[in-house]
């Protein structure tokens, strides 16, 4: 029930290819993370949108293989 | 319409402020849980918990429900809030309460 930061941050940048996206790994077990995440696709969304759309871009590992991922999103115009 | 979703739309609708959480708001069983009944309790609101740990068929309805993959979830007016980041950003913005007193 862990994912490494590289597969994180690969998926992330697959889902949002223009994004400038950051990565924490809070408690140092591959199973917390913080992400913040800028991107264009985000422009004119919602919150509960824009975090769907990142939990999309995990394609259903998120509450699985992703314990915990605390998430900011921004529009990025 | 499974007799689960039915039964979570019936919750979702007969309370003004419904959280699906880990544990109970006097026992929270996980941070996130935590943080969103502490922001609730801080801004003295009364709300319905319903612990998902207690039932694993609310547990996973409720994820379908919203397509919304973790818990918390925060529910206002029969409408999804969001989980503990979006919770956290609107009680910081005055976003929450502004919701909370429509």
């Amino acid at each position: 029930m862990a994912i490494s930061r590289e597969e994180l941050f690969e998926l992330l940048t697959a889902g949002f290819p223009d994004g400038e996206i950051k990565i924490d790994d809070l408690a140092g077990d591959n199973n917390h993370y913080a992400a913040v995440i800028k991107s264009s696709k985000f422009n004119g969304k919602n919150k509960v949108q824009q975090h769907q759309m990142v939990y999309a871009a995990l394609k259903g590992k998120m509450g699985k293989e992703l314990h915990a991922l605390a998430l900011t999103t921004e529009e990025k115009k | 319409m499974t007799e689960i979703h039915k039964k979570i739309k019936e919750i979702i609708n007969k309370n003004k402020v419904v959280l699906f959480m880990k544990g109970t708001p006097e026992m929270p069983q996980c941070g996130f849980s935590m943080t969103v009944c502490n922001i609730l309790k801080q801004l003295k609101i009364n709300f319905f918990s319903v612990n998902v740990l207690a039932d694993e068929l609310v547990r996973q309805g409720i994820k379908e429900h919203s397509n919304w993959p973790t818990i918390p979830q925060l529910y206002i007016n029969g409408n999804f809030i969001g989980g503990c980041d979006i919770v956290k950003e609107m009680f910081e913005n005055g976003d929450l309460e502004k919701t909370l007193k429509q």
